[in-house]
């Protein structure tokens, strides 16, 4: 049982900030690092990882710092974002190599356990240069897990993976987490999140932007105020209408047609089609307007 | 084993690269001159300074030196497959050794032999030996300071072939105390005392060159560790 503890940590470039003062403690199990692109996901997971000096702040493992220090690596897996690997190397060889370098005492029993996690023995003997994507992330994930380390860090684990190895993947972390380990993966995509986590770090803009359970997360993104451009027969009696709606916060006619703001999402889409029908108006567009995920990161944030 | 394995991988990255092809053309282009001046019987006073110095140690040495010296780590940084080396618990001492030693071998089995033919056409075995020497520790003092370059530059080939054809190749001939600071003409030195022929020019001393040669490879081998120490992943913002 290892902890990653980030400790008021800021990383800035020159004059931007990437990292804004984030506090966190991850313990076992499985977390999710979710954020827009851009938002500091990556150099969160660089400073746990050591490859980057906080400006401020402290990042340990188990109370040892990551940052100039090798032998966090004997507890700390990691999954690059990059996804670059020895082309000329078999998975078996590359596999073999991190075993070794590891002091591994039985590099080659080490090496074959790890391929069989990630289901790769059928291909272990080509040469990674002609992997797929899936494959090769595959073959990373191996090498990361070949010590059999603690803590297992992932950037973007699931990007390029086809349908049926984004789950074996999911399954993997999900299992590791159960046993014990303590794994952070990163991720833009909010049901990828959900799906393998139980606990998610929101990180928007460099800040720590929510912290904690998925679901009141979810709950807290669902309820959030929704905007949809509407263009009807009749936009005028429709706003008339829609005023009467409990879940109606707001109505603007403007000459292209209306936008509305509603304060809950599914009990507002459920009462347009009635209405619409009651009063014999046609809905000939119906747009929610600000569905991006940057725009829901951002409400959490004021939030 | 550990040593073992950062040198298998470092020589198979090497070896891998279309760019080891690069190594072959120059060591056989001052074999080539000296055997066709030997076969059209040139004397040696007209041609050893410019093919075996000129040639040999001012270029072929200092090039091949650079292209091994940037591959063995600055391609993995470039490529990102550092990463896969650095996430073990290993000081930082046993990534870089090993690759210098791969580094210092590939350069010097590709220049010193070269050096040594060329060296026994125009004089005898003993300035072939003092050829291939010089080759030796040219390679070792190039090739850590081309291994200390790509850990503090993002472009070590620019700034390596500035220091060998700015450096030492033109400041050399102008401003005598640049001379103190130029890997060249250390070896040209330890060249020419193991086989004083009267062939080669030396313009430092014996001392100087050992010493100099030793302060080279030790100070940019322990930059580079310290370096490597430190080495950061640029993040998405940067």
């Amino acid at each position: 049982m290892s902890d990653v503890t980030l400790s008021g940590v800021s990383r800035w470039y020159g004059n931007v900030v990437a990292v804004n003062d984030v506090t966190m403690t991850l313990g076992p199990g499985v977390t999710g690092l979710l954020g827009p692109n851009g938002a500091g996901k990556t150099t969160v997971l660089h400073m746990m990882a050591g490859f980057l000096a906080p400006s401020r702040g402290t990042v340990t493992i188990d109370g040892e710092p990551t940052w100039r220090n090798p032998s966090v690596y004997r507890r700390l897996g990691l999954v690059s974002e990059r996804e670059a690997v020895h082309d000329f190397l078999t998975a078996k060889e590359f596999l073999l190599v991190s075993a070794r370098l590891h002091r591994l005492p039985d590099p080659e029993a080490a090496a074959q356990r790890a391929l069989e996690l990630v289901e790769m023995t059928s291909a272990q003997d080509r040469r990674i240069g002609t992997y797929s994507k899936g494959m090769r992330q595959r073959t990373r994930v191996a090498a990361a897990l070949v010590h059999d380390p603690q803590v297992l860090l992932l950037d973007e684990p699931f990007n390029g993976m086809d349908p049926r190895q984004r789950l074996h993947m999911m399954e993997l972390l999900h299992r590791l987490g159960t046993a014990g380990r303590t794994i952070l993966f990163s991720s833009h995509i909010l049901e990828e999140v959900e799906q393998v986590s139980g606990t998610v770090q929101v990180i928007v803009a460099g800040r720590l932007a929510a912290s904690g359970d998925y679901r009141a997360i979810r709950r807290l993104m669902s309820n959030r105020p929704h905007v949809f451009a509407i263009h009807s027969t009749d936009d005028r009696r429709l706003a008339v209408a829609l005023m009467g709606q409990a879940s109606v916060t707001g109505v603007e006619i403007e000459r292209t047609g209306l936008t509305v703001r509603a304060g809950d999402y599914g009990s507002f889409t459920r009462a347009l089609p009635k209405i619409a029908l009651a009063e014999g108006i046609r809905v000939r567009q119906l747009l929610p307007s600000d569905e991006s995920l940057e725009s829901v990161f951002s409400y959490l944030v004021e939030a | 084993m550990v040593p073992q394995t950062i040198a298998w991988i470092t020589a198979r990255g090497l070896f891998g690269r279309r760019r080891f092809l690069l190594l072959i053309p120059l060591p056989l282009l001052v074999v080539g001159l000296a055997v066709l001046s030997r076969a059209f019987g040139v004397a040696p006073e007209n041609w050893a300074q410019p093919v075996l110095v000129g040639l040999g140690l001012a270029v072929v040495l200092p090039v091949i030196a650079l292209i091994v010296g940037t591959g063995v780590l600055g391609s993995e940084i470039d490529d990102g497959t550092i990463v896969h080396i650095l996430t073990k618990p290993l000081p930082r001492w046993q990534i870089v050794l090993p690759k210098l030693v791969v580094a210092t071998a590939v350069t010097t089995v590709t220049v010193s032999i070269s050096l040594y033919v060329a060296g026994v056409l125009a004089h005898s075995v003993r300035l072939g030996l003092g050829l291939a020497l010089a080759g030796l520790v040219g390679s070792l003092a190039y090739s850590a300071l081309f291994l200390a370059l790509s850990l503090v530059t993002r472009r070590p080939v620019l700034l390596g072939l500035v220091y060998v054809l700015v450096w030492e190749g033109l400041l050399g001939n102008f401003v005598s105390g640049t001379r103190v600071l130029s890997i060249q003409q250390y070896v040209l030195t330890i060249a020419d005392k193991v086989a004083p022929t009267g062939l080669l020019q030396s313009k430092v001393s014996l001392p100087v060159a050992i010493i100099m040669s030793a302060v080279f490879a030790v100070g940019f081998t322990l930059l580079a560790i310290d370096r490597l120490r430190s080495f950061s992943v640029a993040g998405e913002t940067s």
